[in-house]
């Protein structure tokens, strides 16, 4: 059985060391386009999350039962029917966010971070283990994801969470807005920066030339 | 015609799907180092989107959608709930049946492309077209020239991109920003390249 040290390791691991986004490049198709505001972006977070965590835990439950050649079927019908559930749900509660996420929820099926932890940890792993390894590396996701949305919304639209934080020019404010930040390409430029930023903290991650 | 002609244009290069939606980002970076490869990976996901658009729209037309089940007499039933499940199922057996297709009859294409091919199941492009294909409500002869047209922006992008990689080896860049760091800003600029486009309607 783990000990609470490795269960400490296992969750924190991904969230710098070993970022799914910025180090493993994984998961970064959805990650981008939801982050133009930061309630988008945090109740995107949280879906993945909770899908990365509950696929990992159902996957790891079963693993010694599942035959080797149909594996990837049945990771992704579990993964598949883990974000039905969040799609519905969002639709009963949230419809306005979910119209702007539109086609983006349904893509945490093929998001590399789920089937990536599902293949190559729950599938030799506990169920504990990897119900928090999947919670781990929901946070390393959403850490970037909150990081990038937070830059864009504040400097592109002067707001956060639709809450006035610098008031604008066009208002009678001092601020103004960076046009840019709010097209789809400037969340590249900041992930491209986030990841130079964290490279140089962590110099064992640099690419050879 | 000219509906289908500005669809088309649309879908390459103002809805880029991998330059302003951000899909099929993992394999888009992973597999941009060299203009050869990009090139073979980008005619697959032509080909798969040709296919896997169109397909899915019949199935979502004649099964899923709300009472599209009334020849079988249940005009009440919606399963549109089960969309995603479907979705993926029918891209999964359709990239299977590709490549089996390819191996028997056509062996040269299937040398060239077979690697790429297990690799496209999880493209978030195919998924994120067919997806797209849905809320926007497109026809049958749309779905086709929407799915061509994503694909073949999707491999313009691939390869234009893997050429910028290419020259930049000769680059000097900052030890932290090098490789996928320099790549993500290249990347960027491209997409504002592309958005350059979004002036265009014919």
């Amino acid at each position: 059985m783990a000990n609470a040290k490795e269960m400490k390791e296992v969750l924190f691991a991904p969230v710098f060391a070993n970022n799914p986004i910025a180090l493993q490049v994984l998961g970064i198709c959805s990650a981008l386009a939801v982050t133009s505001s930061l309630k988008n972006a945090l109740i995107m977070s949280i879906a993945l999350t909770l899908v990365t965590a509950f696929s990992s835990l159902f996957i790891s439950m079963i693993r010694n039962h599942i035959p080797s050649s149909v594996r990837i079927i049945v990771q992704m019908t579990i993964i598949a029917s883990l974000v039905i559930v969040v799609d519905q749900t969002l639709q009963a509660f949230v419809y306005a966010t979910a119209k702007e996420l539109s086609v983006f929820v349904g893509l945490i099926i093929t998001n590399c971070i789920v089937m990536g932890r599902a293949e190559a940890y729950a599938m030799k792993t506990p169920p504990l283990m990897s119900f928090i390894d999947g919670i781990g590396n929901g946070l390393g996701y959403s850490v970037v994801l909150l990081t990038v949305a937070f830059i864009r919304e504040l400097f592109g639209k002067g707001t956060l969470f639709d809450v006035e934080i610098l008031p604008l020019v066009s208002e009678g404010g001092f601020y103004q807005p960076m046009g840019l930040l709010i097209l789809p390409p400037s969340s590249f430029f900041i992930i491209g920066l986030f990841i130079w930023v964290l490279r140089t903290y962590k110099k064992d991650q640099v690419e050879k030339a | 015609m000219e509906h289908y002609i500005n669809l088309f244009i649309k879908a390459v290069f103002i809805e880029n799907l991998a330059l302003s939606f951000f899909l099929g980002m993992c394999t888009f970076l992973a597999v941009s180092k060299k203009v050869t490869t990009s090139l073979g990976l980008g005619i697959a996901v032509i080909f798969v989107l040709g296919v896997a658009v169109p397909v899915n729209n019949v199935v979502y037309h004649a099964i899923l959608a709300p009472g599209a089940l009334e020849w079988l007499g249940y005009p009440d039933a919606d399963l549109s709930f089960l969309k995603f499940l479907t979705f993926i199922g029918v891209i999964a057996a359709l990239v299977q049946i590709l490549e089996m297709t390819l191996d028997k009859f056509f062996p040269p294409l299937y040398n060239a492309l077979g690697i790429f091919l297990p690799l496209i199941t999880v493209n978030c492009a195919i998924f994120g077209a067919v997806a797209f294909m849905v809320e926007r409500n497109y026809n049958f002869t749309e779905s086709v020239v929407f799915g061509i047209g994503s694909g073949v922006g999707w491999a313009l992008a691939i390869v234009a991109l893997a050429g910028l990689r290419e020259k930049m080896k000769y680059a000097d860049i900052p030890d932290g920003l090098r490789g996928l760091g320099i790549t993500f800003i290249t990347v960027g600029l491209m997409g504002l390249g592309f958005m350059s486009f979004s002036g265009i309607s014919l």
